[in-house]
């Protein structure tokens, strides 16, 4: 059985990949390297997990402005998220990717989903994302393709 | 309700006032749809954080929008860069860093920046009015801009301020709107350690406190010394948006929306009061230094954020005498050097041993010349951000203590 999700677009484009849920929200400045795309923030409990080609799955984003860049950066080096599934919205990350695809072409898609999918979403293997400019659909993808 | 564009957003949308100003109005209008704004508004003035080098990123957004010919459309100043260009022989960070930070500053000029290159834009000549719509960032400005001034901005950040600025437009939302602006926690100060005759430190704990327990909630805060100045307002608003997302403060009877209580809450209860003992501010401030008294000190930092005329009026007495053994650097900007000069206190300063930074700041960059020791200060965003930034101990304390530490070569207090 194929599940679809229906959510709003806040960065258009496509994107699939294995899912990673940020088990706590994450400040991209001072928490992500860009360079390797590894989770630096001592404090975090994904500390040195690697999240490059994922689907993100965050409840909320958090953090210095500063975050924009970092995920920005980490979007043209190539080391970012394939795309980012938000359950609130959050400026930061949307800039972040919508100035990576401006500048570099390279599509890392952000959409919203309704906090009442958190269970299918985060119980996921992997997610594929449509955000077209007026909406968005998720497929929740199994483990055997 | 969906975001509703005006005549003159269609017409930036367009392209029909330049490609760079159609690209910035292409990610307002996403920025705007994240913080579910409704309307943009026109803004007054600008201010700029994009010119501190944080990767390839910060130069390609800047040299793209210098490539479509974009100019800002509102008088727009620039925070801190990477390197001093008044002093570039300060600078011992790397070389690349050092370039690339150097053409960053350069290619925001191209735009049509002002060459502020302050974190105190409110101390220069485009100091905005009460009431004024604006869309700053650097977190210590926003906060002075909208606590001590009045005028109001959100607290905006990486790419987006450089957006509202060439357009002259900002989503309105937040702190734009006079309704949000109402104070939320009371927090009173029961009583002062009488030790303390300066307000600096006072002012320091109280903006501590509030960044750690009111996040990004709106605080009143009574019972402030009535002597307290505007530095003084600078340095808690400073300290509070870095232990805190703190972007608006009301000090009853000192800010311009609180000359009563009832006044800054908008006839409203709070919704929590925080008291403060002598005990807990006492006990802030000797956490601000990872370090005891006594400790030998490598060098004494001042104007973080920079130095107002009005502290170099306060310090001049207090730097005359013995020579400190350990150096003393001051950031401030251009404005107030050019001051300065004119009343020949730089030769004054420099002969006591005073090392001034412009353009920069010493705890984003490669200034200090020796950094294998403990650095004093007066400032509580210093001590905040010295240990992780640039690794260093610090050592808290007003502006006569860090003097006379700078002349014992170690933590002394009077």
């Amino acid at each position: 059985m194929t599940d679809f999700i229906a959510a709003v677009t806040l960065v258009p484009g496509q994107a699939q990949g294995q899912t990673f849920v940020l088990s706590e929200p994450l400040s991209f400045w001072g928490g992500l390297d860009s360079a390797t795309g590894r989770i630096i923030d001592r404090w975090h409990t994904q500390k040195d997990e690697v999240l490059s080609g994922r689907i993100l799955v965050m409840k909320a984003g958090r953090g210095s402005s500063s975050g924009s860049s970092v995920l920005a950066e980490a979007i043209r080096r190539g080391t970012g998220p394939a795309g980012i599934v938000l359950m609130t919205r959050d400026a930061i990350v949307t800039v972040g990717a919508m100035v990576a695809a401006e500048l570099y072409g390279v599509s890392c898609p952000v959409v919203l989903a309704s906090e009442f999918n958190w269970q299918l979403v985060s119980d996921s293997w992997g997610l594929a994302l449509d955000a077209k400019t007026s909406e968005a659909m998720l497929q929740v993808l199994a483990a055997v393709l | 309700m969906a975001l509703q564009l005006s005549l003159f957003d269609g017409e930036l949308l367009a392209g029909i006032h330049g490609e760079a100003a159609a690209f910035c109005m292409r990610l307002l209008t996403r920025f705007a749809e994240a913080v579910e704004a409704e309307s943009f508004i026109d803004i007054e003035a600008a201010h700029i954080d994009g010119c501190l080098y944080l990767g390839q990123v910060s130069l390609d957004f800047v040299e793209h929008l210098v490539r479509l010919k974009g100019r800002v459309r509102v008088p727009t100043t620039l925070n801190v860069g990477s390197v001093d260009l008044i002093h570039p022989e300060l600078f011992h960070g790397d070389k690349e860093i050092g370039a690339n930070g150097a053409r960053l500053m350069k290619a925001h000029e191209e735009l049509g920046c002002m060459p502020t290159f302050t974190c105190a834009p409110y101390q220069t000549m485009f100091r905005p009015r009460f009431g004024a719509q604006i869309a700053w960032a650097e977190s210590n400005a926003i906060v002075f801009a909208n606590s001590v001034i009045g005028a109001r901005t959100n607290r905006y950040g990486d790419f987006i301020d450089l957006c509202c600025a060439l357009t002259g437009r900002a989503p309105y939302y937040g702190l734009h709107m006079p309704e949000n602006r109402r104070a939320q926690v009371l927090v009173e100060i029961e009583s002062l350690p009488e030790e303390w005759s300066d307000a600096g430190p006072a002012c320091v704990a109280v903006g501590h406190t509030i960044g750690k327990r009111c996040g990004s909630l709106i605080p009143a805060i009574t019972g402030l010394p009535v002597h307290t100045r505007e530095d003084d307002l600078k340095a808690l608003g400073a300290v509070a948006a870095s232990s805190g997302a703190v972007a608006l403060f009301h000090a009853v009877g000192l800010t311009p929306e609180a000359p009563t209580v009832e006044a800054a809450f908008q006839g409203r209860q709070p919704i929590e009061t925080i008291r403060l003992t002598t005990d807990d501010l006492r006990r802030t401030v000797r956490g601000l230094s990872t370090v005891p008294d006594g400790t030998p000190l490598v060098g004494v930092s001042f104007g973080t954020p920079h130095f107002s005329l009005e502290e170099f009026v306060r310090l001049m007495p207090l730097v005359e005498g013995p020579k400190p053994v350990i150096d003393i650097y001051i950031n401030t900007h251009r404005g107030v050097l050019e001051e300065l000069g004119r009343r020949g206190w730089d030769r004054t300063l420099e002969a006591h041993g005073v090392t001034l930074v412009i353009d920069t700041c010493t705890y984003v960059t490669a200034i200090m010349r020796d950094m294998s020791g403990a650095i004093m200060t007066n400032s509580g965003k210093m001590a905040y951000y010295a240990p992780g930034n640039i690794g260093v101990d610090i050592a808290f304390g007003s502006l006569a203590d860090c003097i006379a530490s700078a002349r014992a070569g170690k933590v002394v207090r009077l």
